[in-house]
């Protein structure tokens, strides 16, 4: 009988394919090779079931470098960019892994779809003009040959943010951050305001920043199908699944202030499919959580967070899903074409939709959250909390109609409401990327090429995003967005 | 040398003038004049549109006349009692061009450019534009009308005609242009 004896975990070294191998060609992969000649002859011989016989084209590759859990907006982008930057063609498979093919409940096709370059800290500033520049090109990123070009539908009316009298001084520093990274923005008072929006009330604004370029509103389930689209034609394969288990190994390792630490390896992926009980074991090299609302889980079956409250393995990731609500509503008085997304003091929000006075918006929630188990609207919501503060603003609005509304969830992030890039300290092929609280959409491709990079290259080249990495949530380092809508 | 497609009604005409045609092909720089003026327009034109096709001595000297009328047209063709500025034949401007670095540029026409989003920085620096006309520019978007706003304060007139990618989302974004 063939029989191989492996010390468990440690000799896997010598089957593991790393990212950057060649694929066949003159590289041959003889140790893969010959395990899985052995494994077919031991299925031959009798007492064990024949698995050549079987059909296993619906289930994921035994083997993939890269697995990335979750297949929306952030997940396809790290698809796309580790294939961009990949350093041969072919060089790298990545496997993308979604559980919902229809995207249902998914945080990209359920977004307002807003971009803007209004925020406190610099680095989200540049990854939103970067995102900006990448959709505005989007047709020469994204082109696949035969494939007619993308239309995004674009508006490019801009955001405006109002800020109270106590807030106006930070709403200034702000826009000089922005400036200085390159972002249009313009400050009004209230009498600019009135002048330029007569629809406007301005009582209680002390201040408004309006960005004049680069910002608006685009489709994102344009975008979504953009890079399916194009991450297919690159190799990417797809599988829809979900991810049930990560076996992984553990090596005791010693720091250099001669502390000891325990690194986790993930080395292999359940996949489980749909309605059924089956599941494939792929072999990996590194796992991206890009899974969105649903990140926190992924992360504890990869052990982040199993341990003593207040150490580094004990630390969770804190992402928790958020549900929030989206209305739209017919107002034929409402404000014409030049309105752009308005952004409240009270936190409400709304922009125009279409051509025909239909407009859209919601609010944060300030006092409890809605229960996240499902994705049902609550229309009290609206009459309560919403259409106050919008008939306030806006005296049109005081007669209005709500047509439809929908509910989304945010991968809220309950630490400081930015995004985790980057890897695990201690689990160290899991990469981050995700928890963007409501602005993930529209860093997408900037975080998406950073996460590539630090995959492929080990750090952050174009846009230094060290701030977003898991270690601050053990160092205790809050980088708060205070522009969150 | 000889073009064998031949109009029916070209052939009419051509059995009007042949016996007068054939006495004076010496006389050719008097082609023009070989039907007399006060007659009938549209068999002088057809007369000339058929020896054009016919004979490319023709068709070069109606080229030549050709560009003698526009040439005085352009002369007289003057935006508000200033001339435009066109290069010429090769593409290259004229060298007083350079005289007029320090005036500022009232009107750009930029129609049937392949001008985009990245060569709109030069034409937004012309902080007293008053017109600008981007007409049949293919690349011009929805993108490149929302980068319009710093022309807000001196811009007239902005042609758009015949872009066939911008959209009214693009076109709403032009209030900032009062």
């Amino acid at each position: 009988m063939i029989r191989r004896v492996l010390p468990h975990g440690m000799g896997r070294g010598l089957l593991t394919r790393r990212p950057g191998t060649r694929r066949g060609g003159f590289s041959l992969d003889w140790d893969g090779k010959v395990s899985e000649i052995k494994k077919k002859i031991k299925s031959i011989l009798p007492g064990r079931s024949c698995d050549l016989l079987q059909d296993t084209s619906h289930l994921p590759p035994e083997h993939s470098d890269v697995v990335i859990v979750g297949g929306g907006v952030l997940g396809l982008s790290v698809a796309y960019w580790l294939k961009k930057l990949e350093s041969r063609r072919g060089a790298i498979r990545v496997l993308v892994v979604e559980r919902d093919h229809t995207y249902s409940q998914a945080s990209t096709g359920l977004s307002v779809g807003g971009i803007c370059q209004q925020f406190s800290l610099p680095e989200n500033i540049q990854l939103s003009l970067f995102s900006a520049s990448f959709l505005r090109n989007i047709n020469e990123y994204l082109a696949v040959v035969d494939a007619p070009p993308l239309d995004l539908r674009f508006n490019p009316s801009g955001y405006l943010l109002l800020a109270s009298e106590k807030d106006a001084a930070a709403m200034e520093s702000n826009v000089k951050v922005q400036r200085q990274e390159g972002a249009k923005v313009s400050l009004m008072s209230p009498d600019q305001l009135r002048n330029k929006f007569p629809w406007i009330n301005t009582e209680g604004v002390a201040l408004a920043s309006y960005g004049m370029e680069d910002e608006g509103w685009f489709d994102p389930w344009c975008l979504l199908q953009g890079l399916r689209r194009k991450v297919q034609s690159l190799g990417v394969l797809f599988c829809q699944g979900e991810v049930t288990r990560f076996v992984s190994s553990s090596q005791r390792m010693l720091t250099t202030d001669d502390k000891a630490v325990v690194l986790k390896r993930i080395h292999e992926v359940h996949v489980k499919m749909d309605r059924s009980l089956e599941y494939q074991p792929v072999e990996c090299a590194i796992v991206i959580n890009a899974a969105g609302a649903w990140s926190a889980q992924i992360a504890a079956l990869a052990g982040v967070g199993e341990g003593p409250p207040g150490t580094l393995q004990g630390t969770k990731l804190p992402v928790e899903p958020r549900k929030r609500y989206v209305y739209v509503w017919h107002c034929p008085q409402g404000p014409g074409l030049e309105t752009p997304l308005v952004a409240d003091t009270s936190g409400a929000y709304f922009r125009r939709e279409g051509l025909g006075s239909n407009y859209l918006g919601g609010r944060s929630p300030t006092e409890e959250e809605p229960d996240p188990a499902n994705l049902e609207v609550d229309h009290d919501f609206f009459q309560d909390k919403v259409w106050p503060h919008l008939a306030l603003r806006v005296p049109a609005f005081e007669t209005l109609k709500v047509q439809s509304a929908w509910a989304g969830y945010y991968d809220y992030n309950t630490f400081d409401q930015n995004g985790v890039v980057g890897p695990h300290p201690l689990v160290v092929n899991m990469y981050f990327a995700t928890g963007f609280s409501g602005h993930g959409l529209q860093q997408a491709p900037g975080i998406g090429r950073a996460v590539a990079e630090m995959v492929l290259k080990g750090r952050f080249q174009t846009i230094d995003l060290s701030p977003f990495l898991f270690t601050r949530f053990y160092l205790g380092e809050k980088i708060q967005e205070n522009n969150i809508i | 040398m000889w073009d064998l497609v031949l109009e029916d009604r070209r052939m009419n005409s051509l059995r009007l003038v042949a016996p007068m045609w054939n006495g004076r092909i010496r006389g050719i720089h008097r082609l023009g004049a070989a039907v007399a003026p006060e007659g009938n327009q549209k068999k002088k034109r057809t007369i000339l549109q058929f020896l054009t096709n016919y004979f490319y001595d023709v068709e070069a000297l109606r080229d030549y006349l050709l560009q003698r009328e526009m040439y005085k047209v352009h002369e007289k063709n003057r935006f508000r009692d200033k001339e435009w500025i066109r290069p010429d034949k090769y593409g290259h401007f004229s060298q007083e061009f350079w005289n007029f670095c320090e005036v500022p540029v009232e009107a750009v026409d930029a129609g049937d450019c392949d001008i985009n989003y990245e060569g709109l920085d030069n034409l937004l620096r012309l902080k007293e534009l008053q017109s600008l006309s981007l007409q049949r520019c293919c690349h011009v978007d929805d993108w490149c009308l929302s980068r319009l706003y710093p022309l807000a304060d001196s811009l007239q007139e902005l042609s758009l005609a015949g872009c066939p990618r911008i959209s009214e989302r693009g076109l709403a974004c032009l209030h900032h242009l009062q």
